[in-house]
């Protein structure tokens, strides 16, 4: 299926002990010529031990950077190994790796830049709670008034990206709440966006990073930077 | 409007416009920028309605109403600063980590590559 490209599984992990190990045997499992980078995001549990023991490559932050300090390493270490294409999947079990070869296809057959698996193309599997589906729908709105595209999921961490945009990301990724400004960074600058359906399992274990009042500070915050971003790109 | 709401409101203006151009040239973080918006937000609302600016003077006693503007300012300059003493003790911390981490690689090195002159 990665016909001669070399296809990169980015896991960043924080304090996930309990079940990094399934996740990546899980994705060994269903994907048997891909390599996977655990990216230990400064974990004080015992992550990197149960990431090691399924035998996947670990690197250990020695700081808690959050999900976007964590994924750009992702970025950074495929882009130093030479990797073609990168896949993102969350470290607490919430996506399941049979839609890997779902998520290669487009950039493997239609040249598509990014693709990215939405849980509401089809709204089907795990919902999340109220706020976040309003966040979710303004993001819905924004992306497609300023990149001209519609993504119905800009919150979704399981994507692929291809060595185009790996190139761009690996010095280029925010920090906070990257996902939905990821979308206009890449969108501004045409990027094929592409989205497939898929379900996401609910949390397996531990806590959801981002909750309640956070919810809301995260939103006012990534509305000011996409606004930002998205003027830095009409200077470009 | 008097002559003191009008360099207010400028002076309101040119605050918040200073810090979306350092945003947008990527000297100052996003997360950074929001509490200079909101004080930025907060100057030039009590600017431009001069009835909510002599409101709160009266409440809180204070006779000549852009002083309170100038209180108000200060008291979120001070927030300010407070926040930049949170970011700093982080940076610190992470500072100090990262040195010891550096130390405890290279010493780890040395010693790889003692063994490799072997």
């Amino acid at each position: 299926m990665d016909k001669l490209k070399k296809v990169l599984v980015i896991i960043p992990a924080y304090n996930e002990e309990k079940i990094i190990k399934k996740v990546v045997e899980e994705i060994r499992d269903t994907n048997s010529n891909i390599d996977i980078v655990v990216i230990n995001d400064g974990s004080t549990d015992n992550t990197q031990i149960e990431a090691k023991k399924a035998k996947g490559e670990v690197v250990s932050l020695p700081i808690n950077l959050g999900i976007g300090g964590a994924v750009q390493t992702g970025f950074k270490y495929a882009y130093q190994n030479n990797y073609d294409i990168a896949i993102q999947i969350d470290g607490d079990g919430q996506h399941d790796p049979k839609y890997i070869k779902d998520l290669l296809r487009p950039i493997l057959e239609n040249d598509i830049d990014t693709v990215i698996g939405s849980r509401f193309i089809n709204n089907e599997g795990y919902q999340s709670t109220f706020v976040r589906k309003l966040g979710i729908k303004v993001f819905q709105t924004i992306n497609s008034i300023l990149i001209k595209q519609r993504i119905t999921d800009s919150t979704s961490g399981i994507r692929a990206y291809n060595r185009k945009a790996i190139e761009l990301l690996k010095d280029n990724y925010p920090i906070d709440y990257p996902e939905p400004e990821v979308i206009i960074l890449l969108g501004k600058r045409n990027f094929r966006i592409k989205e497939i359906p898929v379900k996401m399992r609910s949390r397996s274990e531990g806590v959801s990073s981002i909750s309640g009042i956070k919810s809301l500070y995260y939103m006012i915050k990534v509305i000011i930077s996409i606004m930002i971003e998205y003027r830095r790109m009409c200077d470009e | 409007m008097n002559r003191i709401q009008i360099i207010s409101i400028l002076a309101s203006l040119l605050l918040i416009y200073t810090i979306y151009r350092l945003v947008h040239r990527k000297k100052m973080r996003e997360q950074y920028a929001i509490l200079w918006f909101f004080t930025g937000a907060i100057f030039v609302v009590f600017s431009i309605f001069r009835g909510l600016l002599d409101s709160i003077s009266k409440f809180m006693g204070i006779y000549y109403p852009p002083a309170t503007l100038t209180l108000i300012i200060i008291f979120l300059g001070v927030l300010l600063a407070i926040h930049f003493s949170i970011v700093i003790s982080k940076l610190t911390g992470d500072n100090e980590k990262l040195i010891q981490e550096i130390a405890l690689l290279k010493h780890k090195i040395e010693k790889i590559e003692t063994k490799i002159d072997k």
